[in-house]
């Protein structure tokens, strides 16, 4: 088993960034990175934003008027996946798992990770049915529960990857992605997990997403 | 004063654009135009996801001319190497190049070092900064044959850097390994030998990632797998030991036939001998973008009969001068800037519509008229490819007959394994990471050129497109694809049509050419017997639930070992696909297999004859395969090499343990 658990990860990330400069020091590195890579750098981060990250408007549970981008993605790391109040197929597997996982990240949700739950039906879910719903499964502050126009919601869930190229399968919402996307904005990692992977394994995966500078080893 | 979305100031003719864009946007969604399908009826969305530049609809593509209004690709392909796979209106995503202006780059030999400071231990260096799994254990077994600091040795350092994949494109900043001359991607080749042991120190030595300077893609927290080697799981660079920068891990590549400590002591079985193998980045979740920004290179293992020497042993072409890795990798480019690309928010597979090999776009290669020995890697992320020597077409890439020639040459490995003689083929079929060897002889094309072409049609991640009947019923009218460029898609695309990969001039001087003629059915080894009796057999089947790629219906996952394998033991694996549409290149680490039945038939084609480490498990099929686990002990994955699936957990963890357990459906 792992002989990094996730406390002690954590533990050690004070720790890294001095180990690190002893051994980054022992091999010369630069530290600076070279102007031409901050250059595509930027222009990277704003292609992302262009093609994946719409800057559409949504309504929290709480009723609060944001917007994508600006408001919930911009400078943050961030989990996104989709559901709907009524679903009773994936949705129940999923969103109980997003509930351990916020269990896990305790206190960092709501300051270094932000978890959003959209739903796939913005017609049936109101407000009040999201705010139901994120009471039913405990969430904490941090977990944000979303709705918005049909089409912005469709916007958004095309722009993060998650359809089908079969538009007939794709318009089962039975069938709809179950994946969390994630990602770290500034920096520019973005991955996805399954929402039925097991909850200490996603919660891991986003502690390095949050803090990248940190290695992982296995003993087996 | 006027603002961007990122807060930094612009001048007002900018804002303008911007609120034009973004009009644009608000346009497209008023009018119902927001599903990829509408997109690709308009022409606005190409294959690769990306929006096309239209004017307007992005503030940077202002000034850009580009036509979109071209009728689908007919057939008439006049712009070689183009994608011409479900791009809408012959529009190519990236920018266009011009073909066959560069020169192939061959990759150098590594450069070994005479000693590392602070020298290699059996036990991880943590101090030093070594990330390390576990001790070495080839010295456990026998320090004398595997010295703890082996004679042969090497210093990597995973850099950024700044190179050039084609003259029409800007500078990219990517990936690569340094072994002391620079870094370059692909990286340096392995010339490493049986019998010799040695150990690769791999530094991270990428930016760190909390330094904004990525560039949209990539996680500068790595783990090297060397593919198909016969390693010890310390060494084998599994995707959930990884590194960030400053720190290291020294591999122990102990060169050693599998058997060796087990079935066939003390040498291993002769008959598992490897030739080409790869090594690439494995980072759980971040392979497929950490292998597309350049971590990968070639490792070619050499022994007593495939000696690198056409004078000696099978008498196959010399190394490096007339044998030559190839490795393919399809890329996009952004259409306005040039910068290279990567769909971070595609979960089914991604297609590039330029096709570099050996890091260059579209390179050309002088040959002298004699026989060469090329391998071929497809390095993916999602491509297969299906290759082709065709001639009878212009220097300039363009059909100079009514039709072009489609070539002999032999194919003489799979997967880095000789087959037991040469086949004479007209094509071959890989998927990704698998490789193929072939010879092919250019004596009788003397002053002409040829072209080494992918024929192979594919319009999605789905896999390929399996047979000309296949798309009708299964893919229908509902793909983005089909309703682009219709229903009656080829399996295999016409002479001259496919994709043109590397052009060769067969205008180098006159050279004396002592290797074996593959047409004199030489013999290379034998194919070990498969008749032992299983210990077990297991199933795996390769699902898709509500869009997560799954084994047996579970998830990747670093913390959970699914199974343990009995340490020298026979087991039999059923790999089973009944998605029906998607097609899977499956690797399995530390062994190889040997296919014993596809759908319940013996194989057939030559590329499954032989020993293999990837299997192409397409829609619909049960495939058997036989393995034995020999000689190491410890942790290695089980996941298909489509890298985006790979990187949405498709994957699962086993280890070799000294008593097995007996779970048939991991």
């Amino acid at each position: 088993m792992s002989d990094v658990s996730r406390r002690q990860m954590l533990g050690m990330l004070g720790m890294t960034p001095l180990a690190l400069s002893g051994v980054a020091q022992a091999y010369g590195e630069p530290a600076t990175p070279a102007p031409a890579a901050q250059t595509a750098s930027s222009r990277a981060r704003r292609r992302i934003q262009e093609q994946h990250l719409p800057n559409v408007p949504l309504l929290t549970h709480e009723g609060k008027r944001v917007l994508f981008y600006d408001d919930l993605v911009k400078n943050k790391n961030v989990s996104m996946n989709f559901f709907y109040a009524k679903c009773d197929e994936i949705c129940p597997l999923v969103m109980a798992n997003l509930a351990k996982v916020q269990r896990l990240m305790g206190r960092q949700v709501g300051r270094e990770l932000f978890m959003y739950s959209l739903t796939l039906k913005p017609d049936e879910d109101s407000v009040d049915d999201l705010r139901e719903h994120r009471d039913m499964l405990g969430a904490k502050p941090g977990w944000t529960f979303l709705t918005g126009k049909p089409q912005d919601i469709e916007t958004i869930r095309a722009a993060i990857g998650f359809k089908y190229p079969d538009p007939a399968i794709d318009g089962d919402k039975t069938q709809h992605i179950g994946n969390i996307r994630y990602g770290n904005e500034p920096l520019m990692l973005w991955s996805a997990c399954p929402g039925m992977a097991h909850a200490d394994w996603i919660a891991e995966t986003l502690q390095w997403m949050i803090h990248p500078q940190v290695d992982r080893v296995q003993k087996s | 004063m006027y603002y961007n979305v990122f807060g930094e100031k612009v001048s007002k003719r900018r804002f303008k654009q911007m609120c034009a864009a973004a009009k644009n946007r608000r346009e497209l969604i008023a009018a119902g135009l927001t599903s990829r399908r509408d997109l690709f009826k308009m022409g606005l969305l190409t294959a690769s996801g990306m929006l096309v530049a239209k004017h307007g609809l992005s503030a940077r593509a202002y000034g850009q001319s580009v036509t979109t209004n071209n009728p689908p690709s007919s057939g008439a392909n006049s712009s070689p190497g183009t994608n011409q796979n479900c791009v809408p209106g012959n529009q190519t995503a990236s920018p266009p190049t011009r073909p066959f202006v560069v020169p192939l780059t061959v990759m150098p030999t590594a450069r070994t070092v005479r000693s590392l400071t602070p020298a290699p231990t059996e036990n991880p260096n943590t101090g030093a900064g070594e990330v390390r799994a576990a001790p070495f254990q080839a010295p456990q077994i026998d320090s004398s044959r595997f010295p703890v600091v082996p004679q042969t040795l090497y210093q990597f350092n995973q850099r950024q850097f700044s190179t050039s994949q084609h003259p029409d494109l800007p500078q990219q900043t990517i990936w690569g390994f340094d072994d002391g001359s620079g870094p370059r991607s692909p990286g340096p080749t392995y010339q490493a030998f049986y019998g010799k042991p040695q150990i690769t120190r791999n530094i991270n030595s990428l930016p760190l990632i909390t330094a904004v300077n990525n560039t949209g893609f990539g996680m500068a927290s790595v783990t090297t797998h060397l593919h198909n080697a016969h390693n010890p799981s310390e060494s084998d660079g599994n995707p959930c030991d990884f590194y960030t920068a400053g720190h290291f891990c020294d591999q122990y590549y102990p060169n050693v036939l599998a058997g060796f400590n087990s079935t066939n002591q003390p040498n291993g079985d002769i008959n598992e001998s490897l030739s080409t193998l790869w090594y690439h980045d494995h980072r759980v979740d971040f392979t497929s973008q950490n292998t597309y920004k350049g971590l990968l290179g070639f490792y070619c293992l050499f022994n007593q009969f495939d000696t690198g020497n056409e004078e000696t042993g099978f008498h196959l072409p010399s190394f490096p001068q007339f044998d030559i890795p190839l490795v393919f990798a399809d890329k996009v480019y952004d259409p306005s800037t040039g910068d290279l690309v990567f769909d971070l928010f595609n979960l089914d597979g991604i297609l590039g519509d330029k096709f570099l090999v050996n890091g260059t776009v579209q390179p050309f290669l002088e040959v002298s008229p004699r026989r060469y020995r090329f391998r071929l890697l497809d390095s993916g992320p999602s491509r297969f490819y299906e290759f082709f020597l065709t001639g009878g077409i212009s220097s300039a890439g363009t059909p100079t007959t009514t039709s072009p020639t489609t070539n002999p040459f032999f194919l003489i490995a799979t997967d880095g394994n000789l087959i037991p003689a040469p086949v004479q083929v007209t094509s071959v079929r890989v998927g990704p990471a698998e490789r193929v060897e072939v010879i092919i002889d250019f004596t009788k094309f003397a002053g002409k050129t040829l072209y080494l072409e992918n024929r192979l049609n594919q319009l999605n991640g789905q896999g390929p497109v399996a047979v000309d009947s296949q798309v009708g019923p299964q893919n229908s009218a509902t793909t983005e694809c089909s309703l682009v460029l219709g229903n009656n898609q080829p399996a295999i695309l016409p002479a001259g049509q496919g994709n043109l990969l590397l052009q060769f001039r067969v205008t180098g001087p006159q050279v004396a050419d002592n290797s074996v003629n593959p047409a004199s059915k030489p013999s290379f080894y034998q194919l070990p017997s498969t008749s032992a009796t299983p210990r077990i057999v297991r199933t795996f089947k390769f699902d898709r639930l509500n869009g997560q790629w799954s084994i047996n219906g579970q998830f990747m996952d670093c913390n959970t070992f699914r199974f343990a394998v009995q340490q020298n033991s026979v087991e039999q694996w059923l790999l089973t696909n009944l998605t029906g549409d998607w097609t899977h290149p499956v690797h399995i680490h530390l062994e190889e297999h040997q296919i014993l039945t596809r759908n319940r038939v013996a194989p057939t084609v030559p590329a499954d004859i032989g020993r293999k480490d990837v299997t192409q498990l397409h829609p619909n099929e049960r495939v058997q395969l036989f393995f034995r686990f020999r000689d190491w002990l410890g942790k290695y994955p089980i996941h298909c090499h489509n890298v985006v699936h790979e990187d949405h957990a498709m994957m699962a963890l086993w280890h070799v343990v000294a008593e097995g357990d007996d779970v048939n459906v991991p």
